[in-house]
């Protein structure tokens, strides 16, 4: 239980909730500005994922399949935006969670179609491989590090668009009310696919960046999606900073409990009976964290529809 | 009216054509070719289809159902299977939680089922039948060897890490059963995590000598990519369900140097095998994994019974299936008492192919003759 562990621990955490932002932004601005619930979200991740895959196999460069799986998947989205999307916005939202549903198995089926059953490769470059020596002696990751960076740069770059651009401002707009943009005479649909394309973009950018780390595979975004959708929650539909604030709490909370629950229960119970009740514990760890925010903020902590 | 009488012929054709093929075979095979992991049912429906296809006997009829790994679905295939088919036999199921929903339900109504992966502690021990072959392993027994291998190889201070399930937690109580030795500690994840950095910290910060794990499909793809990554330097060892064929090349180089126990690996020598590994390569240009030869074993068991004797006589079929009298390619292949194997495990290292691509090498034998513990609790 020694410092350099925990710091190794915050930095993990910290690594998983940055990730856990590219996801939940796209879904909360969907929901904010549309009203949309998208369960088909975790699958632009996995297309970003395959498609990266897929073009790293073929031109052996990780930076042009990453930016491959990007583009693959915001120009799904926004066919998915133009095909379907689009007649759902006036449905109720049960509709909309049948039809991404649905969406959400034409993926699967697809991409099992084209690419086989099997886990595709997928390895970070050589030269994000290897490990850097913190403080206190413990090796990290270079990739790992990466991953924040990362994901801290496409955080500012969303703060700057949404608050300094024309874009942003439509944004923010059709956040608080849908109706009167409508009526000012902003393009909304053009508006909506934007939005959309924007948010599958992140989320095939983060399928892309974690299936590095990870394995891809079909249905490799549903288990991603339920924590985006604890994360906005948390956070407050709607708003990217609750986003970003949900993301980092949800991934700092997972991590330090998978570790420290164990070791606590340790303290007073055999240690093959601890690790089995430690783990379960950590595993409903977010959905707890996730009751006690709501029951003092039934909005989330930063609601974009107050 | 000349529908009628066209309707009228048919079926006076189908129930001759019926009357004909009485002493027909059919077999129903259950199994995943669908949703996560469904590598393993390809592989165990394409070794089975090879075995039935080498026989060349045309009174064998195979009906081959996708279960979409879901307990519910191949529970009702079953009894699709029985009622409406009319099958002989039963075999295909992969996972030990859909096993425990079909097999008891089909062994009970008089049906052979056969496994060619699956099996669960309950069905060689408490619940075990007459009607039941289990012609792979039982759950335990790679485990246990990898336990006891570990042992011979003088690691003292293994850290165990499972998904907290219950194969989970049945593969680590496998493990230190035949291990002998206190474990540095127990990892218990959770199901279907993919992000594994926590533990890797909790393992550097453990003074293991050595690292033992179990994590299925696609858990331990993402578990080995991030280890090699961690720099954390201590030999690593599982089950060859985190170590077939086609994981290993998802994994990469990150697999290299990691041994992992087996009942079979493509390398073992004998002319079973050999045969099997070149005709299986030749038909579906792949090296087979474990599953495959699973697959391959269970059809040829069938057809050794089946030389002999029609399904229909259950005794005599019975007694023929337990004689196990067939060519595996394993090598040596016998039943216990409770119908499950009693054989050699094996070791195999993850080396670097001719190809470049990562393969598993056979290195050695863990144990010989292991036979699982439950067989004491069965009573048929």
């Amino acid at each position: 239980m020694s410092v350099t562990l925990l710091i190794e621990q915050l930095l993990n955490g910290v690594q998983l909730g940055t990730m856990l932002f590219l996801m939940a932004s796209g879904l909360t601005l969907v929901f904010g500005v549309m009203g949309l619930i998208n369960l088909a979200h975790g699958s632009f991740y996995m297309v970003g994922a395959y498609a990266t895959a897929a073009v790293t196999a073929s031109t052996g460069s990780f930076l042009t399949g990453l930016a491959a799986g990007m583009a693959a998947a915001a120009v799904a989205g926004a066919l998915v935006e133009l095909i379907v999307i689009r007649r759902l916005y006036h449905r109720p939202h049960l509709d909309q969670v049948l039809a991404t549903f649905a969406l959400i198995l034409i993926f699967s089926e697809g991409t099992r179609w084209i690419f086989g059953s099997s886990p595709l490769r997928l390895s970070p470059p050589s030269w994000l491989t290897g490990f850097v020596t913190l403080p206190g002696n413990t090796r990290y990751p270079i990739y790992r590090l990466v991953l924040i960076g990362v994901g801290i740069v496409i955080a500012i770059a969303l703060y700057v668009l949404i608050s300094r651009t024309r874009l942003g401002m439509r944004i923010r707009a059709g956040e608080s009310d849908r109706e009167m943009i409508g009526a000012l005479g902003v393009n909304i649909s053009k508006l909506y696919t934007v939005v959309f394309a924007l948010g599958a973009g992140l989320a095939g950018l983060a399928g892309a960046l974690v299936g590095a780390l990870q394995s891809v595979q079909v249905g490799m975004g549903e288990p991603v999606l339920i924590l985006a959708f604890v994360v906005i929650v948390i956070g407050g539909i709607g708003s990217i900073k609750g986003a970003l604030l949900g993301a980092l709490l949800v991934g700092v909370v997972d991590t330090l409990g998978r570790v420290y629950l164990p070791i606590f229960f340790r303290a007073f119970m055999p240690p093959s009976e601890a690790s089995g009740v430690g783990a379960a514990l950590a595993a409903m760890l977010i959905y707890i964290l996730m009751a006690i925010i709501l029951a003092f903020k039934p909005k989330g902590l930063f609601s974009a529809h107050d | 009216m000349k529908n009628i009488t066209r309707f009228g012929l048919g079926l006076l054709l189908s129930s001759s054509v019926m009357a004909v093929q009485a002493d027909d075979v059919k077999i129903g095979m259950i199994t995943t070719l669908s949703g996560g992991g469904s590598h393993l049912g390809v592989d165990v429906r394409d070794g089975f289809m090879l075995a039935i296809e080498q026989s060349g006997r045309d009174d064998i009829e195979v009906l081959i159902q996708d279960d979409a790994n879901r307990p519910d679905l191949a529970r009702s295939l079953a009894n699709e299977f029985m009622q409406r088919d009319d099958v002989d036999i039963m075999t295909g199921i992969i996972w030990s939680n859909l096993a425990m929903a079909v097999v008891p339900a089909v062994t009970r109504q008089g049906t052979f089922y056969l496994s060619p992966n699956a099996g669960p502690s309950d069905l060689a021990g408490r619940m075990c039948h007459e009607n039941y072959f289990n012609v792979a392993y039982q759950n335990d027994n790679l485990h246990g060897a990898m336990g006891a291998y570990m042992r011979k190889e003088g690691f003292e201070r293994p850290i165990i890490m499972a998904p907290n399930y219950p194969a989970g937690t049945d593969a680590l109580a496998g493990f230190k059963h035949l291990y002998e030795g206190e474990v540095v500690d127990e990892l218990y994840t959770q199901m279907g995590q993919t992000d594994y950095a926590a533990e890797i910290a909790q393992i550097r910060a453990s003074d293991a000598d050595s690292l033992f794990f179990f994590l299925p499909g696609g858990m331990g793809i993402s578990f080995m990519k991030q280890w090699e990554s961690s720099g954390v330097d201590i030999p690593i060892f599982g089950a060859a369900f985190s170590f077939d064929e086609i994981l290993i090349k998802a994994v990469g180089s990150a697999a290299i140097g990691a041994r992992n126990t087996s009942l079979w690996a493509y390398d073992l020598d004998n002319e079973t095998n050999h045969q099997f590994v070149d005709s299986f390569r030749e038909a579906y240009s792949r090296t087979p994994t474990l599953y495959a030869a699973q697959g391959f074993d269970t059809a040829n068991l069938i057809l050794s019974a089946l030389d002999s004797v029609h399904p229909d006589d259950q005794d005599a079929f019975r007694e023929a299936l337990r004689a196990a009298d067939f060519d595996s390619v394993r090598g040596e292949f016998r039943f216990g008492p409770n119908h499950h194997p009693i054989q050699d495990i094996y070791v195999r290292e993850v080396v670097e192919g001719e190809d470049g691509q990562p393969t598993n090498r056979l290195i050695g034998v863990a144990v010989e003759d292991i036979q699982d513990v439950y067989y004491e609790q069965c009573q048929m």
